[in-house]
């Protein structure tokens, strides 16, 4: 080869090395909802297409670990600060656990005291995500200027009566919580085989006009959800697109009519066409459920254990499930009150019933739970039960092996304790709720990644709507830490292989 | 805009319930928005760590950091607000004493991180993989903040100017401290922002406390019938409260639970474990030392009761490898 031709051709070839080697990544750092730290790695191809997204969690505090040699019956206590969001919901499994290695049985009015705490949590926990966290994506509007989309902006839109109401419901849901637990972040009122405080008659009153007021405020959101999101038909368009649709398993708790239970019942697991897979005790988790390592997260990825790890993969191959609250409504055949059923009916009509496989419909399932806790709720305050006296079972077995499940409001959430024969704790291991959504959410910020990003280019409305694609599962990630009011800051930096910024938005 | 102060929050290694905490401000919380400028709160506004490093150095009146530090990240975001910031004010007790997660430091790092990857009964990951700080993954290279081998509380790593103590504090604190911040009125550098005084003096329970407990046994809280009414310790329930800040409204015992002592010592104390424990030991209905024994052989965990938020601020700190 003649030297000008050679010189020519090592300039192209090393032209196109250094392009191949300069392929592009866009780093979404931090998105600030997981312990205050979280990133999405994009990487692009050289055509500026989407090659591979990761969604990270960087995040390990090694709670299983340092429960070792802590007395059972402080597990309650020590757990819930794995979440200080969702406190309530790790204290209630933790005891529910406790119960199952004492093998004791709670007295009904304990028992109902429980469920009371929990719905009225689970109630003022939706309302948090619909209002101030997801619920700026609807209300507000998924293009509307960033410096709205948020919770200001949602009170702008609804107005400020309607924000204070939402303020002043929570506050009165959380203190209700306070009274029997002490403290609502990180209340005390669980104990194997009861509570620590019981419902004085004379509070009564007061706590029947609450769960009126809270079914009110259900039926309020409910109203504005349909007013807002279904009867704008892009909405409607974006709910069901493509690009924030999976085919996966979905799991929760179900009674013994197959209707969704939060407190209680045994963990059923529908397939992506809607037929039940497993149904089964949480005892026998370990059989079902399994969690799969990457050395990109530190978070593990749940799956069905019966099919193995099959990687990031939707449809019949796939061994990823889902929770939460699409999940649940996929899971059980119906709600257990009539209000929650009828809205539960609708939702499944407009969306071509079940399974419903799209993402951002977990916002309207959330509003139809809200629903069924504050019907719950009344029908716990309605029972005479709920203020007698009896409120502890002492247990007397001797302890060995204890698990429990809840529905978190992030979805299913497993406690397992080892003791020696005096309580003190040997081994834990506890499947958190968001884990269960973790391979989904990773295959979701992937999906709506490749969707959106396309020749390299980056709009700031892609911001919003790659959030959307983990947003709608409220996730809590490791349940190390969840996220509160408002928006998550986020900055894409598209780069070259010399680290050069092409590229660079905020908000 | 320009003539308010200037307000960060900032968490670390922590469970969000101290972001919770002042969420519960509620109505409360639309009169500190509009009395401060709050110019970082990952969890709640739209600003990022760059915003931060564009800030003149002093610039921010205070931030409120809460949880403790167990990675680099979290570590270099402390000493970016702290030279941000003319105050710094440690919020909760993670970041006051480490808080729970500092029970870790009974532990060693790699026993957590094996427990979670290798040993836990639910993982399967025949190939061993660990999450790494520089990850491999298809030739493509993916990066996670680094944990430290221990846990520390903010104060270990930057100098601190006050504390807001509990798990979480309570809304009430949180707005006399935002009133004092406000008007000047702030106590001498290093205070705890809550009364210097023992739970034991505010609780309700505080007349049926006997002068000398004689303590003779110890007994489990789901072994016993707690009496509503009564001083725990009268009724053989191990409660904190004599060496416990007071200032949180005495809200577990409200709830009919003793105090595990969330809200740090006194500012008399150095080590609110060693404290707890002697005050205990002084009271017990023994003077041999075999019957001393048996009666302290009835406390099945006393590092995680006696040191349940504060081993990482303590004399202890960490178990060190035999």
């Amino acid at each position: 080869m003649q030297e000008p031709i050679q010189a020519a051709w090592n300039t192209a070839y090393t032209k196109v090395n250094q392009e191949y080697l300069q392929r592009r990544t866009i780093s979404i750092d931090p998105i600030t909802r997981l312990e205050g730290h979280g990133k999405i790695e994009i990487f692009l191809d050289d055509k500026g297409e989407v090659e591979r997204a990761y969604l990270q969690v960087p995040e390990l505090r090694g709670f299983e670990t340092f429960c070792i040699g802590r007395p059972a019956e402080d597990m309650p206590q020590i757990t819930s600060r794995i979440c200080g969001v969702c406190p309530t919901a790790h204290h209630m499994a933790s005891i529910r656990a406790l119960d199952d290695l004492y093998k004791v049985q709670p007295p009904l009015t304990a028992t109902k005291i429980r469920e009371l705490v929990y719905h009225t949590f689970m109630l003022e926990d939706h309302a948090l995500h619909f209002y101030v966290l997801g619920g700026p994506d609807f209300i507000v509007g998924p293009g509307a200027p960033k410096e709205q989309r948020n919770v200001v902006g949602v009170i702008q839109k609804v107005g400020l009566e309607v924000g204070k109401k939402v303020i002043s419901m929570r506050r009165r849901l959380r203190e209700l919580i306070a009274y029997f637990g002490g403290k609502v972040i990180h209340p005390v009122l669980g104990l194997p085989g009861g509570v620590s405080k019981g419902l004085d008659p004379a509070d009564l009153p007061g706590v029947k006009q609450l769960a009126q007021d809270g079914a009110e405020f259900a039926r309020f959101t409910l109203q504005v959800f349909k007013d807002v999101v279904l009867k704008n038909d892009q909405y409607l368009k974006l709910i069901t697109s493509d690009t924030y649709t999976h085919r996966t398993h979905y799991m929760g708790l179900v009674d013994d009519r197959n209707r969704l239970n939060f407190y209680a019942g045994k963990i059923r697991v529908v397939d992506p066409t809607g037929k039940e897979f497993a149904a089964f005790p949480v005892q026998h988790y370990l059989v079902y459920i399994a969690e799969h390592v990457e050395p990109w997260s530190y978070v593990k990825f749940c799956y069905l254990k019966p099919l193995g790890w099959k990687g990031f993969v939707e449809g019949p191959e796939s061994s990823v499930y889902s929770v939460a609250p699409l999940a649940r409504l996929n899971a059980a055949d119906g709600m257990p009150t009539p209000e929650a059923q009828q809205a539960y009916e609708e939702y499944l009509g407009t969306l071509g019933g079940k399974p419903v496989h799209h993402t951002l419909a977990n916002h309207w399932a959330r509003v139809i739970e809200m629903l069924c806790a504050a019907e719950r709720m009344q029908e716990l305050v309605n029972d005479p039960a709920i203020t007698g006296t009896e409120i502890r079972t002492i247990p007397t077995a001797t302890p060995n092996v204890g698990i429990g499940v809840v529905e978190a409001p992030r979805g299913t959430l497993i406690h397992h304790y080892e003791t020696d024969e005096n309580g003190l704790i040997r081994k834990a291991n506890l499947i958190v709720a968001t884990q269960g959504n973790s391979a989904r959410m990773a295959m979701g910020v992937e999906k709506s990644a490749r969707g959106l990003i396309h020749g390299g280019k980056v709009s700031d409305g892609l911001l919003n709507m790659i959030e959307m694609a983990f947003r709608a599962y409220d996730p809590c990630h490791g349940c190390a830490t969840h996220s509160l009011p408002g928006q998550i800051p986020l900055t894409v930096i598209i780069r070259d292989g010399a680290g050069q910024v092409v590229q660079e938005l905020r908000r | 805009m320009a003539g308010k102060p200037k307000v960060a929050f900032y968490w670390c290694a922590s469970c969000g319930g101290c972001e919770e905490s002042v969420v519960d401000l509620a109505e409360a919380i639309l009169d500190v928005v509009a009395a401060v400028d709050i110019i970082f709160w990952p969890v709640a506004m739209d600003f990022k760590r760059s915003d931060v490093e564009a800030l003149p150095d002093g610039s921010i009146l205070v931030s409120m950091i809460n949880g403790a530090i167990r990675s680099s990240e979290q570590e270099e975001m402390a000493r970016l607000l702290r030279r941000k910031s003319r105050l710094l004010l440690a919020y909760g007790a993670c970041a006051q004493l480490g808080g729970i997660p500092g029970l870790a430091n009974q532990f060693d790092r790699e026993q957590l991180v094996r427990f979670a990857y290798d040993d836990c009964p639910s993982v399967q990951n025949p190939d061993k993989v660990r999450p790494r700080p520089q990850a491999q993954d298809d030739g493509r290279t993916v990066t996670l903040p680094v944990l430290h081998q221990v846990v520390r509380t903010l104060d270990q790593v930057v100098p601190v100017d006050y504390y807001l103590p509990g798990c979480p504090p309570t809304p009430r604190l949180l707005n006399q401290a935002v009133a004092a911040l406000l008007s000047g009125t702030l106590p001498p550098r290093g205070s705890v922002l809550a009364p210097d005084i023992a739970l034991c003096d505010e609780c309700p329970r505080k007349d049926s406390k006997p002068a000398d407990l004689r303590l003779a046994e110890f007994k489990r809280p789901h072994w016993a019938v707690i009496d509503p009414e009564k001083c725990f310790l009268a009724q053989g329930l191990l409660c904190m409260g004599p060496g416990t800040r007071g200032g949180c409204e005495a809200l577990c015992i409200r709830g009919n639970m003793p105090c595990s002592g969330c809200f740090g010592p006194t500012s008399r104390v150095r080590d609110q474990g060693a404290k707890i424990l002697s005050s205990i030991c002084s009271n017990l209905a023994a003077t041999e030392k075999p019957e001393i024994d048996r009666i302290l052989t009835t406390i099945p965990d006393p590092l995680g009761t006696f040191y349940r938020y504060s081993l990482a601020a303590s004399l202890l700190r960490k178990r060190v490898a035999a």
